[in-house]
């Protein structure tokens, strides 16, 4: 079998060999792994056999926890198991990790290395997970690229099989999981030569069995547990010998040689640095540049962390060394050093001291770098090695950041670079939006020129942290010889701007290298696009004599039928104008991609597609650049003059896209955070936005409700306030009672709108006489941007509304001001609304506990946060654990929040006995009970009064109250996330904490499957609906939480679904927050993952309720006092058919499509389903019998 | 009694057959058909217009976020085990075709030349018997002609004759201004056979939302009529083969539309509203008519009422309202 070379990323090329090697696969999603456990799925859905033959059996479980106790099993029932995780998820697998290893079980894990959360979530890479597991006794292999995740994928595993010793086979994070790179594939003849038979029937004949049983898992005592630790000492001397041999052999079958250490420079370094990891290719290269100048430098790769051979590390470490910097991809507070400079220092020790290292003790250095996929470059590199060279260098140091705080980081002279000395390798950037799919055009050209010329190629991509109009920047490296620069390109030959307005955005110029070529799609014609850029733009093109070419994408994509795609034509112009291949060879090349991919998915797209190819060579036109700049127009500010300071100090800085630059010093030291910062970043990504005509609105406020961004709003205010008001800002008289003789106004944020047309969908006053024009009409933004802009600002500062006077109905409520606002959620979210609608109605006085998820990203990722705060400074408080601890996590809120309360109550009392607090006012404060608005707002005068009874005062209680005062006014404690958290991960807390019947609020946003982790499934995932682990649709039904939770009888359970019936959906969390138990609302979110136009999301909400899908209901444990059924159902039986709802989205579509008999069968039981629950209900309701 | 009858070449035992209608889509449904007795089973029809939104539909929603979002680079399962293209359609018309022995006849809607040719040839290729083209039509352009719109039907019918070698019918609307006329040249273009008439999905209109709602209204045997009118005037005046569909929902009806000139009756809202023992019903009565009056066979009943043949022809030529206003005025002469 001859071996093939592909392209393919560092999770494909390790889960191409773990699928083929295994028989049990346990899964559970988690950046940035997710996507090995989905092509594990994929392949075995798909029937492909491992090389013995069979499907390996994939199995979805609902935590880490979970996946490895199934692998645990499996392996002990004499499988071939593995899973992969990173992370957090690595840690919950840790206990089972302690098992397996104790119990020499062969077993191979592949893991993304990725951080831990700390004072934040990080979804990036570095080794601080791994090193968490160094204790278990599983052997840690850690390879540095995307061929060598491909072959220590095998090399661990046929080392567990013959040492036994289970194996961390781990790569770094989104460096390598996610780089793309030509690989020479593995074939299977090589890895059956190094899985030989008689090892895996070692392992079977291990395996539990009835038919020649033993027992294993025994709990020990004082008197044996210790020698017994220690019998497996042998298997742990004799791994790395076997690693070694493993390698030889691999190196002897495929020609790719590697040990347990590699050392690589100068034969009589005196400088070395020690490193594991991608990080390690980085400063290979580097050391060879600079050995080129005739420095005596060198670096040693750590391939086998664990077991340590400290023989082996050194054997390969030249005696000549005089200095050693241990570099470290993690952080271990408060120790001596990180994991690896302790191990380096410990072993140098031993040799010396053993006689088997013979130089003198070098100087050794600990450092650490690359913490959550921070940069890792040349110039950190030779920083690195320039700090050796120094008298005395810094014994700890970072490297790759600014520290002005403990002045531990080395200077780094950015002006070093290797890409500059490389004209033979093509250096492309590319700007791109997520939708335009300039990701997938630059994945798809690494393929054609990867697996169809000689050159090699590498391709890294980099996203911003939002869901809506994300952009997105690509690195494509092409050259004639393997590519090792795992790190961004900053000296580019060619740059694309795939957005026009990301110019005014980002310095994006600033990467391009004298005469590069700068490709610009634009809505401007060859001859007039100069006039409309910036002087900074203009200068940099001048002054770097830039090639630049010009094109509409757009407009071609429009002509075509492509839509915003506008991936094949920009593509088309990389291969016109890179020069990278011939013209019409390329042109061929793309054409063919373009049947190779989408050809299974119909001729439509892919006649779009060429016909995209060939428009693209018609309108793409060189721009005849003038020797002068002649713009006066510079880049606008990043954010307005009027931001707070941290804002303009820090945040702005990262929306720039240069939150590299930014020192130690700026930031806060505990991951604590100030709120609402999305207003300052106005992103202008909608090309519409809603217009309201004051003449047609009924004032009914749903557009303000619908909206996931708080861009469109309705204030009801004095007419007076008008007075200043801008020219084009629209008031009208207020129709209603409560309000007498008030304005009324419908506002839109237009620089935050993201432009989903849910205010349009559910506007209800159409014009009798054009029933096509609404109250709300989308129109173009960018005529309108300014003025809105304007009115918007002047909308914000009109008083708000008095809460006191506002009636508990959908309209009246969305006077609330919203203490949510533009978030970072899709364009459309299902969830937003619910968050929103939680902060105008208790935000004030709420505390927020968010599981990992979409909510905890659009909820807190940086740079802007979408929680802010009302004018007295109250809003919100929000923090995220973890994914699994949600519930508990707000339960602990919760018990806090009440003994504060029960001290300051106590302490009232204790202060109004000694005379210090009139007694009056201590009684009103503690007979406070229902919080109405009114009673809330009373009772915060109380608060201010009992204050200043207490300012000044120096006794211990009247010092403690003051702190305590505020909780006398009652918290709403809120526990928000997904399915994900609430029918599986967390489920067992949820359950628990549902148990306890404290005074919890908790909101499952359910979109049934892991929306932020990219649509697999969860146990919501309704019957039929395909999903990632449920390809060919679920056979399972949807889990009947709100079912579960009503059987605690105690336990306020509602389902709701604001697009089908929004007063329900109101009056659930309002008699939530108000019953004084634990209160469940299952809230249907619709979401990107079903597979159709969110703008329909509310047609789809009503027809889930309509079908009977999602049943609404409001279960009130207080109702069976009044002798009636807790149960109130609040939708009718079923109007309309199962299939009538679920024709209208993709996740089912795709089904019925791929197998129309098995999608029958599926929806005839869930069709059933429906009328049995709809029965059932019924009768819990009263309804029946 | 001799029911047999030829229709677009092909020798059937009767002429009644479902139309096109969604029963084709189950399998067990066809058989059912056909154990109820279908002369031929015509199948659904394939829409090149829903092939080309469904592909273009999910390239917009499920592939449109991919590739956005560091921590999900798609949000669905592979999809290359499933296509909107016409596979499961041909699938079907195998299927069918191999698990009945009537003739199975495919029908297409089509909306490029190309989407026409080259669906019209896979359609074929999948076994089919005959072909017929739905040409469904909605003129709505205002730069576009009557002359226009029967050029592109002819050009069309006359590219797919050149592609196919199976006998081809038009399925045409009822809003053609001289359908005498398009029926000769659509012979002359090569067809071979006229169904009729299409039935258009009707709009309704919701006055209270301001809204249109789509409303699928299954067609009545006071439809029949503007069948047998248009089948008695093309009897006897062209070689192509006639089918009424729209308004046959008993014997009598699948008897008139022979009378009128129907080679076959195709029965859709009929067979959907009462299932497949309808058509039993249909032809037992048919052949029922037909021995109690004697006739020897089908054939001599079919075109007897055709306006060649017809004792009163005037009924069909000038309609029914110059007829009624004739018996009406003898009373008061005009002059």
């Amino acid at each position: 079998m001859t071996r093939r070379w592909i392209t393919v990323d560092g999770n494909e090329a390790t889960a191409s060999v773990a699928h083929r090697v295994n028989e049990v696969i346990a899964i559970y999603p988690i950046t940035p792994s997710s996507t090995m456990g989905e092509l594990a799925d994929e392949w075995s859905s798909k029937g492909r056999r491992n090389i013995w033959g069979l499907v390996p059996q994939v199995v979805e479980m609902q935590s880490e926890g979970g996946a490895a106790g199934a692998v645990h099993g499996a392996l002990q029932a004499g499988a071939l198991a593995t899973t992969f995780t990173a992370s957090q998820g690595l840690l919950l697998m840790i206990p089972n990790l302690y098992k397996i290893a104790g119990e020499l079980t062969a077993f191979t894990l592949h893991v993304t290395a990725r951080t831990i959360a700390t004072h934040a979530l990080s979804i990036f890479g570095d080794h601080s997970d791994v090193m968490a597991c160094r204790q278990t006794g599983v052997a840690l292999l850690s390879s540095g690229n995307v061929q060598e995740a491909h072959d220590f994928a095998l090399v661990s595993t046929a080392s567990s099989l013959a040492s036994r010793v289970p194996f961390m086979h781990f790569f770094d994070g989104f460096r390598t999981s996610h780089e793309v790179g030509k690989i020479e594939e593995l074939t299977d003849d090589d890895l059956r030569a190094l899985l030989p038979e008689d090892l895996i029937a070692a392992h079977r004949r291990r395996a539990l069995t009835p038919d020649h049983p033993v027992l294993r898992g025994s709990a020990q005592n004082p008197d044996t547990f210790f020698q017994a630790r220690e019998a497996a000492n042998g298997f742990y001397t004799a791994c790395p010998e076997i690693v070694r041999k493993t390698m030889a052999a691999f190196a002897a079958m495929t020609g790719r040689a590697y040990d347990l250490f590699d050392y690589a420079g100068h034969p009589e370094a005196e400088r070395v640095i020690v490193i594991m990891g991608s990080g390690a290719e980085t400063a290979r290269d580097t050391a060879e540049a600079l050995m080129a100048h005739g420095e005596k430098v060198g670096v040693l790769t750590v391939r086998l962390f664990r077991p340590f051979s400290v023989n082996d590390m050194v054997r390969v470490l030249p005696k000549t060394v005089q200095s050693i910097a241990v570099l470290d991809r993690t952080k271990e507070p408060g120790a001596v050093g990180e994991p690896l400079y302790l191990d380096v220092v410990c072993a140098l020790t031993e040799a010396r001291a053993a006689g088997t290292f013979a130089g003198p003790m070098p100087i050794v250095t600990g450092g650490r770098y690359g913490l959550g996929s921070k940069e890792f470059t040349p110039a950190m590199v030779k920083a690195v090695f320039d700090d050796l060279n120094r008298e005395q260098p810094k014994p700890h140091f970072t490297v790759g950041i600014v520290d002005d705080v403990t002045g531990l980081s080395l200077k780094v002279d950015e002006s070093f670079d290797l890409d500059s000395t490389r004209p033979e390798v093509v250096r492309a950037v590319f700007f791109g939006l997520g939708a335009d799919g300039t990701v997938g055009a630059n994945k798809n050209s690494i393929k054609i020129i990867g697996e169809d010329t000689d050159n090699f190629a590498q391709g890294y991509f980099v996203y911003d942290s939002k869901k809506s109009g994300s952009f997105t920047i690509s690195h494509l490296r092409f050259g004639p010889k393997p590519i090792r620069a795992p790190y961004l390109i900053t000296r580019a030959s060619f740059v694309a701007c795939h957005q026009y307005d990301f110019l005014d955005k980002y310095d994006m110029l600033e990467l391009a290298e004298p005469g590069a070529v700068f490709l610009l799609n634009a809505p401007y014609a060859a001859e007039d696009v100069w006039s409309h850029l910036s002087r900074d733009v203009q200068a940099q093109i001048v002054e770097k004599q830039l090639k630049m070419y010009v094109i509409d994408g757009y407009t071609v994509a429009r002509e075509v039928g492509m839509g915003n795609r506008i991936n094949t034509i920009m593509q088309t112009c990389f291969f016109a104008i890179s020069g990278v291949l011939p013209r019409a060879e390329a042109i061929n090349k793309i054409k063919e991609a373009i049947a190779k991919t989408y050809g299974k998915r119909g001729d439509a797209i892919v006649q779009a597609n060429y016909a995209a190819v060939d428009g693209t060579l018609a309108n793409l036109h060189e721009v005849t650049v003038p020797p002068f700049v002649t713009a006066t127009r510079r880049m606008p500010p990043v954010v307005s003059d009027d931001a707070p300071d941290f804002v303009k100090r820090v945040t702005a800085v990262m929306l720039a896209n240069k939150g590299d630059l930014l020192p130690v010093s700026a930031f806060p030291v505990d991951g604590t955070w100030p709120m609402g910062t999305t207003r300052w970043e106005k992103r202008n990504i909608a090309t519409e936005i809603p217009a309201w005509d004051d003449a047609l609105c009924i004032q009914c406020n749903k557009c303000a409700m619908v909206c996931p961004h708080a861009a469109i709003r309705a204030k009801v205010y004095p007419a007076d306030q008008l007075s200043g008001a801008p020219a084009t800002f629209k008031s009208i008289a207020f129709k209603g009672n409560e309000f007498p003789g008030q304005k009324y106004t419908i506002q839109v944020a237009p620089e935050d709108c993201t432009g989903c047309s849910l205010c349009v969908a559910v506007c209800p006053a159409k014009d009798k006489s054009n029933p096509k024009h609404k109250a709300i009409d989308m129109v173009e933004q960018r005529p309108l941007r300014d003025a809105e802009r304007e009115n918007f600002a002047f909308f914000l500062n009109l008083p708000e509304v008095d809460r006191t006077a506002v009636k508990s109905d959908v309209k009246s409520t969305q006077f609330l001001e919203p203490l949510f606002e533009f978030s970072g959620a899709c364009a459309g979210c299902g969830e937003t609304p619910y968050l929103k609608l939680i902060t105008q109605l208790f935000g004030d006085r709420a505390l927020i506990a968010n599981a990992t998820g979409c909510s905890s990203i659009y909820g807190g990722n940086l740079p802007t946060t979408p929680y802010t705060i009302n004018r007295d400074g109250r809003g919100p408080s929000w923090a995220n654990s973890l994914f699994e601890d949600n519930a508990e996590f707000g339960l602990g809120m919760r018990l806090a929040v009440d003994h504060h309360r029960e001290e300051a109550v106590a302490l009232t009392q204790s202060l109004a006995a000694r005379g210090v607090v009139p007694f009056a006012l201590a009684g009103a404060l503690l007979e406070f009970a229902e919080p109405d608005e009114g009673g809330i707002q009373s009772q915060r005068a109380r608060v201010a009064d009992l204050k200043r009874w207490l300012n000044g005062r120096n006794d211990v209680e009247s010092k403690r109250l003051l702190d305590l005062a505020d909780y006398l006014v009652t918290k709403s404690v809120w526990i928000i996330g997904g399915d994900g958290w609430a029918y599986d991960i967390g489920y067992g807390g949820l359950d628990h904490v549902l148990s306890l019947g404290r005074n919890l609020n908790i909101v499952v946003l359910d979109t049934e499957v892991y929306s932020n982790t990219g649509g697999q499934q969860s146990k919501s995932t309704p019957m039929g609906a395909s999903a990632k682990f449920a390809v060919s649709g679920k056979a399972t039904a949807k889990k009947d939480l709100g079912m579960m939770a009503m059987a605690y009888r105690n336990v306020y359970v509602a389902k709701v679904a604001f697009g089908a019936k929004d007063a329900q959906t109101l009056k659930a969390f309002q008699e939530a927050e108000a019953y004084p138990g634990t209160s469940l609302i299952i809230a249907y979110s619709h979401c990107i993952a079903h597979g159709y136009d969110l703008k329909f999301g509310l047609d789809q909400q009503k027809a889930a309720v309509d079908s009977g899908h999602w049943p609404l209901f409001r279960f009130d444990p207080r109702r069976v006092d009044g002798g009636e059924p807790a149960l109130m159902l609040d939708s009718g039986p079923p109007k309309i058919g199962l299939d009538k709802y679920v024709r209208g989205e993709s996740r089912y579509r795709m089904v019925e499509q791929a197998h129309p008999e098995r999608f029958k069968e599926l929806m005839a039981h869930a069709q059933d389903n429906v009328t049995r629950r709809q029965a059932l209900y019924e009768e819990l309701a009263g309804k029946k019998g | 009694m001799d029911l047999t009858t030829t229709y677009l070449g092909l020798t059937l035992e009767h002429p009644v057959m479902p139309g096109a209608s969604p029963l084709a889509h189950d399998l067990d449904a066809v058989r059912r058909l056909e154990d109820a007795g279908a002369a031929a089973i015509v199948m659904h029809s394939l829409f090149e217009e829903q092939i080309t939104r469904d592909e273009l539909g999910m390239m917009h929603h499920m592939l449109v976020h991919d590739e956005s979002s560091a921590e999900a680079l798609s949000y669905f399962p592979s999809t290359d085990d499933f296509a909107f293209g016409p596979d499961r359609y041909l699938e079907q018309v195998r299927a069918i075709k191999a698990a009945v022995k009537v003739p199975v006849i495919g029908s297409l809607n089509g909306t490029t030349p190309e989407g026409w040719l080259s669906y019209a040839h896979q359609i074929q290729q999948a076994g089919a018997d005959a072909l017929e083209l739905n040409f469904y039509h909605v003129a709505t352009n205002t730069l576009e002609s009557g002359a226009d719109v029967e050029a592109r039907l002819l050009d069309t019918v006359r590219a797919i004759k050149t592609h196919v070698s199976i006998p081809v019918a038009v399925k045409l609307s009822p809003f053609f201004s001289s359908i005498a006329h398009l029926a000769l040249e659509l012979e002359a273009a090569g067809a071979d056979g006229i169904v009729m008439f299409n039935r258009f999905y009707q709009p309704d209109i919701d006055p209270e939302m301001l809204e249109t709602v789509p409303r699928l209204q299954l067609s009545t045997p006071d439809e029949l009529l503007l069948r047998l009118r248009w089948l008695a005037i093309l009897s006897g005046r062209t070689r192509l083969s006639l089918a009424a569909t729209g308004g046959v929902h008993s014997g009598m009806d699948a008897l008139k539309a022979v009378m009128a000139g129907a080679h076959a009756v195709q029965m859709t809202a009929a067979l959907l509203n009462h299932g497949p023992s309808r058509l039993t019903s249909t032809v037992r009565e048919l052949r029922q008519w037909l021995v109690d009056r004697e006739y020897h066979s089908l054939r001599q009943a079919q075109g007897s009422m055709s306006l060649e043949k017809s004792p009163n022809p005037e009924a069909f030529e000038r309609g029914n309202y110059m007829r009624i206003l004739q018996t009406w005025h003898p009373r008061v002469p005009v002059r």
